[in-house]
């Protein structure tokens, strides 16, 4: 065999970066990469079901573009980069589905403004992306379209809502993807596929064209394999967009100018809290391992209290529903999605028409949503838990007059199989348990592969003050060039390039 | 805080959801599932904490009161179930 073809990174395997450098140096072209992570999508996605819609003469059109681009001299930041996005932004002629039989016939006439910024950088975009229904869930099993299988184990859940996205980052079946999270549908299902994935501040990424689930909560961000990636990404994704009103007017900095940074002096905040009973032992120990790696590289761990923890999941389950209450109220057959057949007058066609287009979930957050909203109980309810947040926000204010960071588990254990919270939705609801607080707050939060449990990945989640994904992101990259957990693929996923290696 | 079949019937009128006859006992003990962890806040001191309805309490920009979108009606109503004449069409409201 050839080493100096078998040394060769497979096209798939490389990272955003090395797929920058490798357009630069002209060692293949936008369409051949394009190419041939449609072709790999057509092969295996069958297993995943990560893309929900693949794009493949819109993608070349775009690839073929590219490349004359960068031949002219034109080189946006992605120029040629093929990505995914999740199928929660509207994309301009392309089915949006946002995982619902509600809109599975919807086809946007604009675009978000993330799918706009990523155009503009010269992005190739492969698909849409598999994910809970309205990005409610934390498995995918939600999904009018069927669950997404974890490449790592396909009997276990991807996690979700950003299953999709995360599947496929994780299976090669794209380098990079948008996602969004509400209460840790980045993280979580980045942890659980062994991937780098960002939530964050509120109001850095624009919410235009990205199907609203709670507005006060909701962050889009990316997913990929290193944190240098989705430097590069929330480069081109963070903006400040007149078209959102919670868009934050503020610069957006050179997310990867800080990437190598030495962490000496570094104080990381450990919260007690996210260590306590409900954590899997293999987890804790992982990211124990993580912590230790970082004290090595001049980090200080400071033990710190978050006191109001407990309350995150409880505020976050009348925050979120009611305000998905109130934004699902647009699904109502008159002027997009879904309408059902013969209604007999108006009440019918919204209550037929809701029935049929809505999963079991959503109708659930919808009624808990309108119960916490409905006359009499607004105070006890949606007051109380609004009263709640800001408890929570402050515990991190002070946390951060101490800390650089804080750093914990993203998740209380790794990947589980399917059906395995069965009925139980407060059982799925505390798989968020150390995600949710970070968004009721606003701050960023980041979830890195810190190490596999029974062959299955874990995620170090790490919380950073507001605006501060630059130092974030640098932690996460000085973390990955120490260590190997990123580069981790699932078996049949990694090129044979490695095994073959040295061979004959 | 007990939950009755009738308070979900009287939410998914609300809410403007038909329920599923067979499923009405299973979803009123999911919601009282649900009910009973958010249930939890009750327990909280707030007393004299400000709502927080903003993770950075920012408020709504304001923009000068000009024309700065062009009509898109052709293609929104593209997408409709019905339309008629520019009109997005609903069953008879009136008789």
């Amino acid at each position: 065999m050839n080493n100096s073809i078998t040394n060769q990174k497979a096209l798939h395997d490389k990272t955003i970066a090395e797929i920058l450098a490798g357009l630069n140096a002209g060692e293949f072209t936008s369409v051949e990469i394009t190419q041939h992570f449609l072709d790999r999508i057509k092969q295996l996605d069958g297993t995943y079901n990560s893309y929900i819609t693949v794009n493949e003469a819109s993608a070349l059109a775009q690839a073929e573009a590219a490349d004359k681009r960068r031949a002219e001299g034109d080189v946006p930041a992605l120029c040629g980069v093929p990505i995914a996005h999740k199928d929660i932004f509207c994309t301009n002629g392309v089915r949006t589905s946002c995982g619902s039989k509600m809109l599975d016939n919807f086809v946007p006439p604009y675009d978000a403004t993330v799918v706009e910024n990523f155009a503009n950088a010269g992005a190739v975009v492969l698909g849409k992306t598999n994910m809970d229904q309205f990005a409610m869930g934390s498995s995918n099993e939600t999904s009018f379209y069927g669950p997404v299988k974890n490449p790592w184990d396909t009997n276990t859940v991807p996690g979700g809502s950003s299953g999709g996205s995360a599947a496929a980052v994780a299976a090669h079946l794209t380098p990079g993807a948008t996602a969004t999270d509400t209460g840790g549908s980045i993280r979580q299902p980045a942890a659980l596929c062994g991937i780098t994935g960002l939530k964050p501040t509120y109001g850095r990424v624009s919410r235009w064209g990205m199907i609203a689930f709670a507005s006060s909560l909701d962050q889009g961000g990316p997913m990929a394999r290193t944190a240098e990636d989705c430097a590069l990404m929330l480069n081109v994704m963070a903006s400040f967009d007149p078209k959102d009103s919670t868009s934050i007017d503020r610069e957006v900095p050179n997310y990867t100018a800080n990437l190598n940074q030495p962490l000496a002096g570094l104080k990381v905040g450990i919260p007690r809290e996210y260590f306590k009973e409900g954590l899997n032992p293999g987890t804790e120990q992982a990211v124990r391992d993580a912590l230790t790696e970082l004290e090595k590289q001049g980090a200080t761990l400071i033990s710190i209290s978050l006191p109001h923890t407990k309350l995150a999941v409880p505020a976050y389950y009348v925050i979120a529903p009611a305000e998905a209450s109130a934004n699902l109220s647009r699904f109502d057959g008159v002027r997009y999605g879904h309408r059902c057949d013969d209604p007999k007058d108006l009440r019918d066609m919204y209550m037929r028409t809701r029935a049929e287009g809505f999963g079991d979930e959503v109708k659930r957050r919808i009624l808990v949503g309108a119960y916490c909203l409905s006359a009499g109980y607004y105070d006890a309810y949606y007051r109380k838990a609004q009263q709640v947040r800001r408890l929570i926000k402050q515990d991190f204010v002070d946390a951060f007059e101490q800390v650089d960071v804080i750093m914990g588990p993203t998740s209380p254990s790794p990947a589980f199989e399917f059906g395995a919270k069965g009925d139980d939705p407060v059982a799925m609801y505390l798989e968020d348990i150390y995600t949710i607080a970070t968004n009721l707050a606003g701050l960023p939060g980041m979830s890195v592969p810190c190490g596999l449990v029974d062959d299955k990945p874990v995620g170090l989640q790490i919380i950073g003050n507001y605006f501060d994904e630059s130092r974030m992101l640098n932690v996460a990259h000085q973390f990955q060039q120490a260590t190997h957990w990123h580069q981790q693929t699932p078996v049949g996923i990694a090129s044979e390039a490695k095994d073959t290696e040295g061979a004959e | 805080m007990t939950i009755e079949r009738a308070d979900i019937e009287k939410l998914a009128e609300l809410a403007r959801i038909e329920l599923n006859e067979a499923t009405i006992a299973e979803t009123t003990q999911s919601i009282a599932d649900v009910l009973a962890l958010v249930d939890q806040l009750q327990a909280a001191d707030t007393e004299g904490v400000e709502p927080m309805a903003h993770p950075t309490d920012a408020v709504q920009r304001l923009r000068a009161d000009e024309v700065t979108e062009t009509n898109h009606r052709e293609e929104f109503q593209a997408i409709a179930p019905a339309t008629e004449a520019g009109l997005y069409l609903v069953p008879k409201v009136i008789d």
